[in-house]
């Protein structure tokens, strides 16, 4: 079956005619349309614009040109800007919004040939663990419908493990890229921060969102970010330094890789299934020549709450720009203006969206701003500190992706806090800007288990490394929910 | 002497004369069709961002240089937090804690002649908001965003001025400075150059300052007086009638002639400054800042006493002569192309053109009379072809036809007389016409000496040399 191969083989096969774009457009067009009922991973699915990419791709193929990802079908998380196809960012606010350009890691994947078939669900502006957030229903979890995928990229993280696409789009801002790849089985990387523009990227928390890719396996995710990746001069904070390619080097041996356990995620709130998983996934590394030793981050522990004011900080003033003048929800006869910002923010945004708003606007207030805000800033450079030691000790981090599985739809969304725990091993990463992974190592009670991997700045090529090593080891990342096999 | 002292700091906002805007490539031309120069960036579109003029940060050490500040080797943009429906984003970026000039000065002349320095707090960088337009659009507000995203630095000064004249002295003075750096065309009437006014008033001799109030967006140095005229008078009758002053902003109202109150602090917005995420902290480095130093033009103070220096000026003209530098530039090549004469170069620069251009309403820089063409007709009044007299007649058909002073006084006959024999001729018709006057000078009436002056002139159509004129009348007339 065509959606059983991973986007390596695709795309090899793409190149050699094996198989034409217009009959995988087709094929995997025909089970996002199956799959809509019971997953809901899409928000807008592009087939004309899709079909006609493809038919173009053929040619391109035909004629011996293309890109490295010609014909390649893939998702995109419905916060990154595409021009002509509405960017909903999975809120109301956005519903019916147009953009009239397209996000530098859209234009830059289109360059590379990869075909769209359309925009994928999310938890509403990027917020949320569970997927639950979003104003167009939740995404399930492929793997069992009565749970969720995970979030913010629920629906990347989806349609990937159902092989709806062979591989999509996503951001991370807390953990959304990592935490939904391990609810689903699947393969994450969030990139450095600064490594992918975040230009027509809908901002959540500036100085902390940062896109990266879903896909099968490590080598999928390699060959998509490598067209991603990249200086952009219309995000300053994006970085200029050259690429490196990431599929070289892949299969070379990991003997002599010092791996650092992270004491702190192995805490008293890790399922003992999970961590069991997640310690044999490390027994393979060590049968692999990489030395195993524990590391401990004092300042971990922090990360959550530090998150928690400097995230919604950031997105109190990026969603100010909803404001109902110039484009998004705006409410029907406004009184004044008072009225046309308080009922078309009210009516326009979320509970989830709201109550960080709220949260970020009191933490920059006069008064608050040096306790919170400036506070959490020094904390985050403590944490940044942790980790710039650990690196001198060893060449990669390794721990769970999250506490638990997956858990039930319903299951926290009636405490945030206990949901905002959810993201307790993945936040770090954020804070101090470093390139992070997930990784399927296993399943917990018939439930994917998350491997993370954290690296120093731009060592993306030395996590997707240690992956791809792994998962030459391993089958966990070509498992398929029996219902999408 | 009054009971009461005035307290005045100006926060002065000059648009930086940048092609494009400060965080994106639209152009920031005045004028165009409402929202036709707005780019998504300035739409504060959702997934867009900011990227930094370097054009715009380059105007800004500029003035810092000029000012003898202190550049910061590491400054910082803020997001500034407010709703406004001409403010895209929801928030201005600005700066806040770490702007790029700090600790400046501007030094002014005072009416009695006396130098005062004011201090220059900071300057930071940021960007404008657009415009809400009310007319002709009945119950609705429109929207312009071709203004948001224009370049701006906001001067802030220390409360350092006491009279509604310094605090105009100063703004003058820095709008010739801005203009002299070619940062920002001062243009007041389209916005480019405006100030809010902090005021307070305190019993004099008191050391701490009275409540202040703030006169938001004046656009024109006599708007800054009266404003803050009427606003020291409000206060003090405020006080004096046994009220308080509170701290509010508020508004001029040019029409009435008064300020009135825009809201009070209590209504003011919390701005939740912070760091914008979007913008990396902005470094500066020694090399960077010592080549906008080396390109740094003469400034006007230094100009003004190389005039004084080199032209033999009075402190009062060169100051004059300064105040712009297309005034000074002018002034210069008037004054090299007749190099005798300095003084009348700037007597007839400050004169007879300034009182042109002012009646035509033009600028120095307009080209209605190049130098080199006023430098021609100073050139016949040195080397004596015509009179200072006959002179302002041909500046006045210079002015009008732009034709040249030679061809003027060539077509007009009107080249002065130096001829002894042909004077003398005129004195002889003179006399001979008017025998009563000349017996009447005669038997001691000196006064009748003007009379043949204007006599003779008269027949010589105001051509016979002045100076040997009297000369002659002298020896001749006694008889």
């Amino acid at each position: 079956m065509i959606h059983r191969q991973t986007l390596t083989q695709l795309a090899a096969d793409l190149r050699t005619r094996k198989v034409g774009s217009v009959e995988l457009v087709r094929a995997f067009l025909a089970r996002i349309e199956a799959s809509q009922p019971a997953l809901n991973a899409f928000v807008s699915i592009t087939a004309e614009q899709a079909l006609a990419a493809a038919e173009a791709a053929d040619r391109a193929l035909a004629a011996g040109r293309g890109g490295a990802l010609e014909g390649v079908p893939i998702g995109h998380k419905d916060l990154f800007c595409t021009a002509g196809v509405r960017t909903t960012c999975g809120s109301r606010m956005l519903e019916n919004f147009i953009s009239p350009y397209d996000a530098t890691v859209v234009a830059r994947l289109k360059a590379a040939g990869a075909v769209m078939l359309g925009k994928l669900n999310m938890d509403e502006f990027a917020m949320g663990s569970s997927n639950e957030t979003s104003h167009f229903g939740p995404v399930r979890n492929p793997w069992n419908t009565a749970l969720v995928p995970g979030g913010s990229s629920g629906g990347s993280a989806a349609a990937v493990a159902a092989r709806l696409v062979p591989a999509a789009t996503a951001t991370d801002t807390g953990g959304s890229i990592r935490q939904p790849a391990a609810f689903c089985g699947v393969t994450g990387i969030k990139p450095t921060y600064g490594r992918v523009s975040r230009y027509g990227m809908i901002a959540f928390a500036s100085s902390l969102d940062q896109g990266g890719v879903i896909a099968a396996s490590a080598e999928d995710a390699a060959r998509v970010l490598r067209e991603m990746a990249g200086f952009d001069p219309r995000d300053s904070t994006s970085v200029d330094a050259p690429v490196p390619d990431y599929l070289a080097g892949l299969d070379a041996p990991l003997a002599g890789v010092r791996i650092g356990l992270l004491k702190e995620f192995f805490d008293k709130g890790l399922d003992p299934h999970y961590e069991r998983c997640v310690r044999e996934a490390l027994a393979v590394f060590e049968r692999l020549g990489a030395s195993l030793r524990e590391v401990s981050l004092p300042n971990i522990p922090l990360s959550v709450p530090v998150y928690y004011v400097v995230a919604p900080a950031e997105c109190s003033s990026n969603l100010a720009r909803y404001d109902g003048v110039r484009f998004g929800h705006r409410c029907a006869e406004a009184r004044d203006l008072e009225d046309l910002y308080k009922r078309s923010r009210s009516e326009g945004f979320g509970a989830e969206v709201k109550r960080r708003i709220m949260t970020g606007t009191y933490v920059l207030s006069a008064g608050y701003y040096d306790a919170y805000y400036l506070k959490a800033q020094r904390v985050r450079r403590l944490i940044a500190g942790d980790f710039e030691r650990a690196f001198g000790e060893v060449d990669l981090l390794m721990g769970p992706t999250t506490p638990t599985a997956a858990f039930a739809l319903g299951a926290k969304t009636a405490d945030p806090i206990t949901m905002y725990l959810n993201d307790i091993y993945t936040i770090s990463a954020n804070l101090a800007g470093l390139p992070a992974m997930s990784v399927p190592c296993g399943f917990a009670a018939g439930l994917p288990v998350g491997l993370q991997i954290i690296g120093p700045h731009f060592a993306e090529q030395r996590l997707l490394h240690a992956a791809h090593r792994f998962q030459l080891e391993t089958d966990w990342h070509l498992r398929i929910p029996g219902e999408y096999a | 002497m009054s009971a009461w002292e005035t307290v005045i700091g100006l926060e002065i906002h000059a648009q930086l004369a940048t092609r494009s805007k400060i965080f994106s490539g639209a152009a920031t031309a005045y004028g165009a069709a409402p929202n036709t120069q707005a780019c998504l960036v300035d739409l504060g579109y959702p997934g867009v961002l900011p990227v930094l003029n370097a054009e715009a940060v380059r105007m800004a050490v500029r003035f810092g240089l000029a000012i003898g500040a202190r550049i910061a080797r590491h400054s910082v943009f803020a997001r500034k937090n407010y709703f406004y429906p001409d403010l895209p984003k929801g928030y201005q970026i600005s700066q806040y804690e770490l702007p790029i000039v700090a600790g400046g000065a501007i030094d002014i002349v005072l009416e009695d002649g006396s130098a005062k320095r004011i201090g220059v707090t900071r300057a930071h960088l940021e960007e404008d908001a657009g415009k809400s337009l009310h007319e002709g659009l009945g119950s609705l507000t429109g929207i312009d965003l071709n203004r948001a995203g224009t370049p701006l630095i906001e001067i802030v000064s220390e409360p350092e001025m006491r009279s509604a004249k310094e605090a105009v002295a100063y703004m003058k003075k820095v709008h010739t400075l801005v203009r002299y750096l070619e940062i920002c065309d001062g243009n007041m009437q389209e916005g480019s150059f405006r100030c809010d006014a902090n005021v307070s008033v305190r019993p004099a001799g008191a050391e701490k300052f009275g409540t202040r109030a703030e006169i938001k967006n004046i656009n024109s140095f006599r708007y800054v007086e009266k404003a803050i005229q009427y606003e020291v008078a409000r206060q003090i009758e405020l006080i004096e009638s046994g009220g308080k002053v509170v701290q509010e902003t508020r508004l001029y109202d040019p029409d009435k002639g008064e300020t009135r109150s825009m809201r009070s602090k209590e209504e003011a917005n919390d701005y939740r400054y912070f760091p914008d995420p979007d913008l990396l902290p902005l470094e500066l480095d020694e090399a960077y800042i010592e080549s906008v130093r080396a390109a740094l033009p003469e400034l006007p103070d230094a100009k003004a006493e190389r005039f004084v220096a080199q032209y033999g000026l009075s402190a009062y003209d060169a100051g004059v002569l300064t105040a712009s530098r297309d005034l000074a530039d002018y002034y210069e090549a008037v004054a090299r192309a007749v190099p005798e004469q300095p003084k009348l170069a700037a007597n007839w620069v400050m004169g007879e053109l300034a009182a042109a251009l002012n009646k035509d309403g033009l600028e120095i820089g307009s080209g209605k009379l190049p130098a080199e063409r006023l430098a021609g007709l100073l050139a016949r009044i040195a080397d004596q072809t015509i009179s200072g007299k006959i002179a302002k007649e041909v500046f006045e058909a210079m002015w009008a036809s732009g034709q040249s002073a030679d061809a003027i006084i060539e077509a007009k006959g009107l080249k002065q007389i130096t001829d002894t024999g042909a004077i003398e001729r005129a004195i002889e018709e003179v006399m001979a016409k008017n025998p009563a006057q000349l017996s009447d000078y005669r038997a001691g009436k000196d006064k009748l000496f003007g009379f043949f002056v204007g006599q003779v002139m008269k027949a010589t159509q105001g051509k016979a040399n002045p100076a040997q004129l009297n000369e002659l009348l002298k020896k001749k007339l006694p008889g």
